[in-house]
C-alpha cells in the first residue's frame, strides 16, 4: 500500500508550462487517450462507409451491413471515443490543476478495465451480426444481452472514473493542495462529472430493465417508457459532451492565447446553469411522440426560459471575448478584429479550438435549437436534419476541440513532440470543413424529406435531383472529413510510436501571439475587460443568423397540412 | 487565466459589453419559448400526443372494419380506403408495409389513428415532409387537415429491420 502510496504522490513539474504532472495519473490520462483513438479510428473507418452508403450514387454497403455499421459508428464514436477522453480529461482537471494526486488508483484501474471490457464485448456482438438495432435500440427491437452487458459494463466504468474524479477534488481540498477557488477548467469539468452521474443513472434504468428482459427474466418495459428514459441518457449525455468541450475550450483558448475570461463569475454561472436545466432534456426527442402531451413538451424543452441555451450562448460570448481580452493584452488593440486576424491560425491547438466554436454555435446551435423547438420538429424528426445537427455539434463541435486538446496531451502528457508537423496544421481545416459539408449535405436533403437511418432511398420514389445532389455533399464532406480524422489518428499514433521525446525541454512551441507591446501592469490598465467590440460583433451576427433561420423554419411549417 | 485560481474578487456583476450580451440573449431566450405556446393557440401545425392505449390485435381489428366499410379501389395490392370527412382514418405499420392506402379530400378533418404491429415505425409524409412517431400499443391519434390535393408517399423514418427502406404507403388527395 505504502508504494502504491507513494507511486501516486510522485510528479515532475511540467518542462512547458511549470504545471505539476502526476505519475499515477499521467498513467492514466495516456491510457484512456490511447484507448480514445482506437474507438475514434473504429468509428472513423464505420463512418467512410456510411457516407459512401448514403451517397445514393455511390451506394457502398448492402442493408445488413449498413445498419451494422451505423450501430457500430454511432456507439464507437459517442459512447467510447468521447467517454474515453472525458475521463481523460476529468483527470487531468482534478489533478495537475489542482496540483493534487489522484484520489485511487484502483479505482482507475477499476473503471479502465471495466470500460475496456464492456466495449470489447459490445463491438463484438455487434460485428457478430447480433445486435442490429442501431444505438438506441428502441424497443421492441432486441440485442443480443451481451450487448447491453457491455454498455453497462462500460458505463458502471465511466462512472468509477467520475467518483475518482470526485474524490481527488476532496483530497485536494483536504489537503489544501490548492488555493480560493478551482479554476474555471476544473469547474467546468465538475460541471460534467455531476451531469455524467445523472446521464449514467437514465443509462442505468433504461438499460437494465432490458438487459433483463432480453435474458428472458423479466417481462417487456414499455417501448414510450424506454425512450423517455433513453434520452435522459441519450440527451443528458449531449450536455456532458458540450459541458466538457467548452471546459477544453478554455483551455485551448488560454494555452494557444493567453486568454483571460472577462468575467470569472459569469462563466462559473454558466456552468451551473447547465446543470440544473438539463433534467427533462429527453422531451427535445419525443416531440412528435404519442403518449406525452403539448404542455409537457413545451414545458420540458424550455422550462419556460431556455436557461440551458442562455448558458451556451453565454460562452458563444466569454470564449470569444476571453480570446480578444488575452490578444489585446498582447497588444493586438487596432481595430475590432486585429486580435482575431493576429490569432495563431497555425497552430493546431488553436484553429481546432476556434473553428469548433464556430462550427459549433454557427451550425450545431442554431439548427439545435430551432429542430428542438416543439412544433418545428414535424418537419425534421427523424429525417436526415437531425444527424446534420448533431454532426455539427458532437463532430465539428467536441471531437474537434478534442482533437485540438491532443496536440497538447500528447508533447505535454506523452512528452513526445508531433511528427509531421505541417500536416497537423491543416488537420483541423480538413476535418472541420468535411463535416461541415457534410452536415449541409444532411440538413438540405433532410428538408427535402429524406429519413436519417435509412439504407436506400429510391424505393420511395420521391426524390430528384437536387436530393441527389446534397447525398452527394453528404458523400464528399463525408471523405474529406474521414482523412482529417485518418491523419490525426496516424500523427497522433505515429508520435507515440517513433516521436522525438521533449523530456527535459518545452514542447516544441506550435506557434503563439507575440507580444508586440508593454506588457504587465501598463497593458493592464490600457485593456478593459468590459469592452470586447470584437467578440460583440460575432455574437450579434451569431444572434441575426439564430433569428433568420428560426423564422424561416416556422415559415417552412406553416406551409404544411393542418394538423393537432 | 482559466487553468489558474481566479482573482481574490472574481464575483463580479457583468458590465460592459457582457451585460449587454447577456440581456440579449436573455430576451431571445423569452422569444425561443413564447412561440411555442403562441403557436399551440394560433398555430395550425401541432403535435398534440394525443394517443390512448390499444394492442396489436385490437388496433388491426379495427383497421380491418374501417377497410371493409370504406374500401374503395386498390393500388398495387393494396386497398384503398376512403375516410368519411370529419371521421376516423386508419393506417397501420407492420414490417414493412403501410396498411390500408388512405383516399382524403382537401379541406376536410380526419382523426388519422396511427399504429404498429410489430416495432416502432416513423409515419413520414412526403414531399410534405411532416413526421410522427408511431408506436406499438400506442394509437396516436392526428386530427389532419390536407391543405393540397396531390399523391402523397408515406415513407418510414424509423429503423424497422432489414426492409426498413421498402416500406411506403400511399395517401391520395382530392
Ligand atoms: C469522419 C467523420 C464522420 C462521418 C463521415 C460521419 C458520417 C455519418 C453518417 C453518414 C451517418 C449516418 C446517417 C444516417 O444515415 O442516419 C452517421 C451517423 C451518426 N454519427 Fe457520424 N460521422 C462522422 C463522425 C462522427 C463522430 C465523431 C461522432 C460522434 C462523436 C458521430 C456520431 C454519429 C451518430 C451518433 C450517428 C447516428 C447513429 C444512429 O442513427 O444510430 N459521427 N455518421
Ligand atoms: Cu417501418
Ligand atoms: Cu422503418
Amino acid at each position: 500500500m505504502t508504494t502504491l502510496q507513494s507511486n501516486t504522490t510522485e510528479l515532475r513539474t511540467c518542462d512547458t508550462t511549470g504545471l505539476p504532472v502526476f505519475k499515477g495519473a499521467e498513467f492514466f490520462i495516456r491510457l484512456n487517450a490511447v484507448c480514445a483513438v482506437v474507438f475514434l479510428l473504429v468509428g472513423g473507418i464505420a463512418a467512410l462507409l456510411l457516407a459512401l452508403t448514403r451517397w445514393q450514387t455511390v451506394h457502398l454497403l448492402g442493408p445488413e451491413w449498413f445498419y451494422r455499421v451505423l450501430t457500430l459508428h454511432g456507439i464507437n464514436m459517442l459512447i467510447f471515443w468521447l467517454l474515453f477522453m472525458e475521463i481523460g480529461i476529468l483527470y487531468f482537471a482534478c489533478t495537475t490543476l489542482l496540483n493534487s494526486r489522484l484520489f485511487s488508483k484502483h479505482l482507475a484501474w477499476a473503471s479502465f478495465v471495466l470500460m475496456v471490457s464492456g466495449a470489447v464485448m459490445t463491438n463484438s456482438v455487434i460485428l457478430m451480426g447480433k445486435a442490429d438495432v442501431l444505438l438506441t435500440s428502441y424497443l421492441p427491437l432486441l440485442a443480443h444481452p451481451l450487448f447491453y452487458l457491455g454498455i453497462i459494463l462500460f458505463a458502471v466504468g465511466a462512472l468509477l472514473g467520475v467518483f475518482n474524479f470526485f474524490g481527488t477534488l476532496y483530497i485536494a481540498r483536504r489537503d489544501k493542495t490548492y488555493a480560493g477557488s478551482v479554476p474555471l477548467v476544473t469547474f467546468g469539468a465538475t460541471a460534467a462529472a455531476i451531469i455524467a452521474v445523472v446521464a449514467v443513472g437514465h443509462g442505468a434504468l433504461a438499460l437494465i430493465p432490458v438487459f433483463t428482459f432480453s435474458l428472458g427474466l423479466t417481462p417487456e418495459p414499455d417501448p414510450m417508457w424506454y425512450r423517455l428514459i433513453w434520452w435522459g441518457l441519450g440527451h443528458t449525455s449531449q450536455q456532458v459532451n458540450v459541458t466538457a468541450m467548452v471546459a477544453v475550450w478554455y483551455l485551448l483558448a488560454t494555452l494557444t492565447t493567453g486568454a483571460r475570461a472577462p468575467n470569472e463569475f459569469v462563466c462559473r454561472a454558466a456552468f451551473v446553469l447547465y446543470i440544473l436545466f438539463i433534467n427533462l432534456a429527453s422531451a427535445h426527442h419525443l416531440l412528435v411522440d404519442p403518449g406525452v402531451g403539448a404542455g409537457w413538451k413545451i414545458w420540458n424543452t424550455s422550462y419556460a426560459m431556455y436557461l440551458a441555451v442562455l448558458a451556451s450562448m453565454i460562452h458563444a460570448f466569454t470564449v470569444p471575448a476571453s480570446v480578444e481580452i488575452g490578444m489585446r493584452l498582447k497588444g493586438y488593440t487596432r481595430g475590432v478584429f486585429d486580435w482575431l486576424l493576429n490569432a495563431p491560425w497555425r497552430n493546431p491547438g488553436f484553429s481546432a479550438f476556434f473553428l469548433s466554436l464556430v462550427i459549433f454555435g454557427f451550425i450545431g446551435g442554431i439548427t439545435g435549437v430551432t429542430l428542438g423547438t416543439q412544433q418545428i420538429n414535424i418537419i425534421a424528426h427523424n429525417t436526415l436534419r437531425i444527424p446534420g445537427h448533431f454532426h455539427a455539434t458532437v463532430v465539428g463541435g467536441t471531437t474537434l476541440a478534442f482533437m485540438g486538446l491532443a496536440y497538447y496531451v500528447v508533447p505535454l502528457i506523452f512528452q513526445k513532440d508531433y511528427i509531421a508537423r505541417p500536416l497537423a496544421r491543416i488537420q483541423p481545416y480538413l476535418f472541420g470543413g468535411g463535416i461541415t459539408l457534410m452536415s449541409f449535405g444532411m440538413s438540405f436533403a433532410g428538408s427535402e424529406g429524406v429519413a436519417r437511418r435509412t439504407w436506400d432511398i429510391e424505393a420511395a420514389g420521391v426524390y430528384g435531383a437536387s436530393t441527389h445532389m446534397m447525398l452527394g455533399l453528404l458523400g464528399i464532406g463525408g471523405i474529406l472529413a474521414f482523412t482529417g480524422l485518418l491523419i490525426f489518428v496516424l500523427l497522433t499514433v505515429g508520435t507515440l510510436l517513433i516521436g522525438k521525446s521533449n523530456k527535459g525541454r518545452p514542447m516544441a512551441c506550435w506557434g503563439v501571439p507575440k507580444t508586440i507591446t508593454k506588457i504587465g501592469a501598463e497593458a493592464e490598465r490600457e485593456v478593459d475587460p468590459h469592452n470586447t467590440p470584437g467578440a460583440m460583433t460575432l455574437v450579434v451576427i451569431l444572434l441575426v443568423a439564430f433569428a433568420v433561420y428560426y423564422f424561416a423554419n416556422w415559415g417552412a411549417l406553416a406551409d404544411v397540412w393542418h394538423v393537432r | 487565466m482559466s487553468i489558474t485560481a481566479p482573482p481574490k474578487d472574481w464575483f463580479q456583476a457583468p458590465s460592459g459589453h457582457e451585460r449587454v450580451w447577456l440581456g440579449m440573449a436573455f430576451a431571445w431566450c423569452i422569444v425561443l419559448f413564447i412561440m411555442m405556446p403562441l403557436w399551440h393557440f394560433k398555430g395550425k401545425q401541432n403535435s398534440t400526443g394525443e394517443s390512448y392505449a390499444t394492442t396489436p390485435a385490437a388496433f388491426s381489428e379495427r383497421v380491418d372494419r374501417f377497410v371493409a366499410a370504406n374500401q374503395v379501389g386498390t393500388h398495387n395490392g393494396t386497398p384503398i380506403v376512403e375516410a368519411p370527412p370529419g371521421g376516423d382514418a386508419y393506417m397501420l405499420g407492420r414490417m414493412w408495409s403501410w396498411y390500408p392506402f388512405l383516399k382524403l379530400r382537401v379541406g376536410e378533418t380526419y382523426r388519422l389513428h396511427l399504429s404498429s404491429m410489430d416495432l416502432q415505425h416513423g409515419f413520414s409524409l412526403q414531399p410534405m415532409n411532416m413526421n410522427f412517431q408511431v408506436v406499438p400499443g400506442y394509437d396516436h391519434v392526428l386530427t389532419i387537415t390536407p391543405t393540397q390535393a396531390g399523391e402523397y408517399t408515406v415513407v418510414c423514418n424509423e429503423f424497422c429491420g432489414i426492409g426498413h427502406h421498402g416500406m411506403i404507403g400511399k395517401i391520395f388527395v382530392e
